[in-house]
């Protein structure tokens, strides 16, 4: 809030999961911490890792690999959270390791490809091309809807 | 803004709300003049202090209204016209007040049209009863209730003293002095003295801190259990109780009766009953239920708006009632209680229900379904569309509901406080909304258990006692299939294991410890793999993304700080697919009348026995479930026997087409009276079902009562009565060769072939002659033709003459007037029992409780001997 991005630069926390670069929009991340001590919650929809105690508030993780159809973990390095809130709720979403912050220019986004992943075009906002790679916009909205809305319907 | 006029605002807003429901009240009952001399009291306060603080408005109107409610007063009727005029008056005031609390001035503009209808009121109403005698009033004696906000004084008190904090108390606002002060001196000095005001904010905030001090006490205490020899011990259990009774005072400073979010409605019921030409009455049960604050707020407007739909599309117009043969007047019907740590708010009317049709056609064309999908919906499911957001079936958009902001928000604001709702309507006979609200941020005491390597909490409050199963222990887990059931102080009690509820794999089902719960009138056991100790906790609500799983009713953390699931008694109570709640009747008992025991659901043990048709018995009949090694098996003189608890036991085979099996396990249905036991010979033991005991057709086949359609088959009713003298004739006969003289007589009346069928037997096989009849004039025929008979027995649901008219007809003839009658119920409840009871029946027992009948009849038999 306080630098001085002109209009159209964005500032995002990039995130790997499952060999795919995200990036969140920096206002929306809480913390990012190691998830400790994590009780698994039966019933729960796949994409629900379990809920943990930070520091006093009970937080429930979203499994991204899961949520967008990456495959499960292979390597044996400890996952990351990212920690966002919506309406009063933590969440951490579930990632595989956080990198640096980026500046993003918002006039160089570019839309989903028509012939993206159901699964990804649903919580993707945009794709940004970096040297070497493309970053997906996640909308952390979205990814903290998806479940809910299907909750209803049932 | 000035504390004066801010304490005013307050005061008046709250005096206005008592004021609107007094006049509803006062309007049905015109004749109370204490209701009328409260309301005329306030309006007076107001009107004072609206003259002392320089509001000449507001003190224009309130003169007025007072002069009009002065004529009440003197004895002039209360007309609905001038309750309406006075209701508007008031509308006025408060929409001045809102305005002076927004710019601390009152608003342009003047009063001067109210005011002129008011005074020709007066004159109207005041000129044909002119000499009329002012009516006497009634000492009043001043016992107002605590108004929403304020805390009893005692409470705030005990929770203050608890801690070492300094308290914050604000001082309280001197009454406000006016004109005419000796009249309502005592008023506003005594609830001063009583309670305080303290903000929101200060409670929320000793809240949390209490809330935290839980967490930190449980963290001590889970360091110094695993330290047995502590120093720390006794000052920490110090601590610990000063927690809890810091938390309970603080816990009820929070709490509000849930009638103060039903203050507006009977005003609001009755401004539309008016408007829509209706007919309403609302009835409010439960108003002292207690609520959290914050909880309160946010349900107040869900349910207001879910009675103005009532009122709108639910309830018909008096000519529509009228032709459905119902009565002209609707009912709305309110209800909050509290069940196994929720608080559950009804809303139900007896009006028209939930139009599927139009409800499917909205869905299609909202495009939420296709056709397709919408078929395959049951109509529970398709109701639950009136939840989604933007869906509004109302076909024209009246003033008072239906403007497409409907249901979704009504569901948003629970949703926001973890609470569920739902709707169960009947076409024609009414709606009922279900709205289940977890105590949030309540803390409970717990039972903390293991289950399949996770830990869980199990609130205290529905647990009735702990049972240690072992195999070849004292109490012993059985199996019926895929059902297991723990004999329980000669009680089968249903058993789910919660490793499975949770749905993880099926594992050892012989050992672990069962924990006894209630929901309501259900008993069940839930099966945990350790328990470990009960501990307070602080209930979170679950996220939004988990609320969905019935199993659970939140989260909270532990002393040890790790996370852990509450699990919800009621959710497991749906899992064994009976919860008493799932037999809803729109406006409850309103409409049905009391079903016989033929229309209520009875629990049947399926089984299969030499043929793929199910057939099936009544549970109750049952004394145990067996499965014995076939080798065990004896042939004697020609029959199947058993050594069973050191008796020869006869088995029976229900047809020839049963074969007794040669080897493993042969399942029993075993069935003992006294120290008589016989066994069923069965294939399989299929399952336990509830459902309605209704025999469509008969059977001629001996053994066969008729064919049912349980669970959507077609099912034989076995009789045992057949069954029973095959196994035992030879034996009391001889027995009753020794002991019995004369066999006694019982006459059975019964319109049920069914039980009459199924009793007979058994009271023969207990000795007793038996004269079986189908109705009670055909007993009393019997009677009055001199047949002579010990006792009687009586079913108490029976068309022509139920059982307490004909109790009261053998008493009253001299000859049978000392003959025991004994009656024989499907609804065994206090009321019926007195009922009963000065109807002259000498005993009570519930229909399907053999053993009891047996020792009633044993007990007015032998009494009758001794006589």
């Amino acid at each position: 809030m306080s630098t001085e991005p002109t209009q159209s630069l964005k500032e995002y926390v990039t995130a790997m999961i499952g060999g795919q670069l995200f990036g969140l929009p920096i206002l929306r991340v809480q913390d990012v911490f190691l998830p400790e001590r994590l009780t698994r919650v039966p019933l729960a929809p796949a994409e629900i890792a379990g809920v943990l105690n930070l520091r006093g508030r009970i937080v429930t993780l979203i499994d991204m690999r899961c949520l967008l159809g990456l495959g499960e973990r292979k390597d044996k390095t400890p996952a990351m959270a990212i920690g966002v809130e919506t309406r009063g709720e933590s969440y951490g979403l579930l990632i595989d390791s956080v990198g640096e912050v980026l500046k993003l220019d918002d006039a160089a986004r570019e839309p989903n490809p028509i012939n993206l992943d159901a699964r990804l075009a649903r919580v993707c906002a945009g794709i940004h091309r970096l040297e070497g790679q493309l970053l997906m916009l996640v909308d952390v909205d979205r990814v903290l809807d998806v479940g809910t809305a299907s909750a209803i319907a049932a | 803004m000035d504390d004066l006029l801010r304490e005013f605002v307050t005061e008046t807003n709250e005096s206005l709300d008592v004021v609107d429901v007094e006049l509803v009240r006062f309007e049905q009952d015109p004749n109370n003049a204490k209701i009328l001399d409260n309301i005329f009291r306030l309006v007076h306060t107001i009107k004072g202090t609206c003259g002392f603080i320089g509001l000449p408005r507001l003190e224009a109107l309130a003169h007025a209204a007072e002069t009009l409610m002065g004529k009440f007063r003197d004895g002039l009727p209360a007309t609905n016209d001038a309750v309406t005029l006075i209701l508007a008056t008031i509308d006025r005031i408060k929409a001045i007040l809102d305005s002076l609390e927004r710019e601390q001035r009152e608003p342009e503009g003047d009063d001067a049209d109210l005011i002129a209808d008011l005074e020709r009121m007066v004159e109207r109403i005041a000129a044909p009863a002119a000499s009329q005698a002012a009516g006497t009033l009634a000492d009043q004696v001043l016992e107002r209730p605590l108004r929403p906000g304020e805390d009893s004084l005692d409470d705030l008190e005990r929770a203050f003293r608890e801690t070492e904090v300094e308290p914050i108390v604000m001082t309280p606002a001197k009454p406000l002095a006016s004109g005419d002060v000796a009249a309502f001196d005592d008023e506003a000095s005594k609830p001063a003295n009583q309670s305080i005001r303290v903000t929101v904010e200060t409670l929320e905030q000793l809240m949390t801190m209490v809330s935290e001090l839980v967490l930190t006490r449980n963290q001590l205490l889970e360091i110094v259990r695993r330290h047995e020899d502590s120093e720390f011990k006794t000052p920490l259990q110090r601590l610990s109780n000063v927690t809890a009774e810091l938390q309970e005072g603080v816990m009820k400073t929070r709490m509000q009766p849930i009638g103060n979010a039903w203050q507006k409605l009977p005003r609001i019921v009755r401004d539309l009953s008016n408007e829509l030409g209706k007919q309403i009455e609302l009835e409010m049960h439960g108003a002292e239920t207690e609520l959290d604050r914050q909880v309160l707020d946010l349900i107040k407007d869900p349910l207001t708006h879910m009675v103005r739909n009532s009122a709108d599309h639910g309830l018909e117009t008096p000519e529509e009632r009228r032709a459905l043969g119902k009565p002209e007047r609707g009912r709305i019907r309110l209800s909050a209680y509290h069940e196994g740590g929720h608080i559950i708010i009804q809303i139900a009317d007896d009006g028209r229900g939930l139009n599927t049709e139009r409800i499917k056609a909205k869905a299609i064309a909202q495009g939420l379904a296709t056709e397709a999908e919408i078929e395959k919906l049951s109509e529970a499911q398709v109701h639950k569309f009136i939840f989604v957001p933007g869906f509004s079936t109302a076909v024209q958009i009246t003033s008072v509901s239906g403007r497409g902001v409907g249901m979704d928000v009504v569901r948003n604001n629970i949703d926001q406080i973890g609470g569920t709702i739902d709707v169960k309507s009947v076409a024609g006979a009414g709606l009922n909304f279900i709205i289940k609200i977890p105590l949030t941020l309540a803390i409970v005491a717990a039972l903390i258990v293991e289950a399949g390597g996770e830990r869980f909490a199990i609130p205290q409050l529905s647990v009735v006692e702990l049972v240690r199963a072992r195999s070849g222990g004292e109490h012993r887990i059985e199996r019926i299939k895929d059902t297991t059931v723990l004999r329980l102080r000669d009680k089968l009690l249903p058993l789910a294991r919660l490793r499975h509820l949770l749905g993880a794999e099926h594992g050892d089902v012989e050992n672990g410890f069962i924990v006894v719960t209630q929901v309501g009138s259900q008993t069940f056991g839930i099966v945990v793999d350790a328990v470990f100790h009960t501990e307070e906790i602080v209930v979170k609500p679950l996220s939004s993304r988990l609320r969905h799983i019935a199993m659970f009713s939140g989260n909270t953390i532990l002393g040890d700080g790790s996370v852990i699931m509450i699990i919800d008694p009621n959710g497991v109570a749906r899992a064994f697919g009976s919860e008493a709640t799932s037999h809803m009747r729109a406006g409850e008992e309103v409409e049905h009348h009391q079903g016989s025991a033929a229309e209520q659901a009875t629990s049947l043990l399926v089984f299969r026995a030499g043929s793929a048709q199910p057939k099936a018995v009544p549970l109750a009949l049952i004394t145990r479930l067996e499965e014995i090694d076939a080798r065990k098996i004896e042939l004697s003189n020609g029959r199947h026997m058993v050594q069973y608890r050191g008796q020869l036991m006869p088995l029976i085979t229900p047809s020839e087409k049963v074969r007794v099996k040669d080897e493993g396990a042969q399942p029993l249905l075993v069935f003992s009276d006294g120290s008589r036991s016989m066994a069923l010979v069965v294939d399989e033991i299929v399952d336990i079902v509830e459902d309605r005991l209704d025999i469509q057709v008969g059977s001629d086949n001996p053994g066969v009562l008729g064919s049912a359609v349980i669970k959507g088959l077609a099912t034989e009713i076995i009789d045992i009565g057949h069954f029973l003298p095959l196994a035992f004739e030879d034996w009391f006969r001889r027995k009753d060769q020794v002991s019995r003289p004369r066999p006694r007589s019982v006459l059975l009346i019964d319109d049920s072939p069914f039980f009459r069928n199924m009793l007979v037997p058994v009271l023969q096989a207990a000795g007793y002659e038996v004269t079986a009849c189908a109705s009670a004039p055909e007993a009393l025929q019997l009677l009055k033709d001199g047949v002579a008979f010990d006792v009687v027995i009586t079913d108490i649901e029976m068309p022509e003459m139920d059982g307490f008219t004909f109790a009261e007809a053998v008493r009253a003839d001299p000859r049978t007037a000392d003959l025991p009658v004994i009656a024989l119920s499907s609804v065994v409840s206090a009321d019926s029992v007195e009922r009963g009871r000065r109807a002259g029946f000498y005993d009570y027992v519930a229909k399907f409780d053999r053993q009891g009948l047996i020792a009633a009849l044993k007990e007015q038999t032998d009494l009758g001997r001794a006589a």
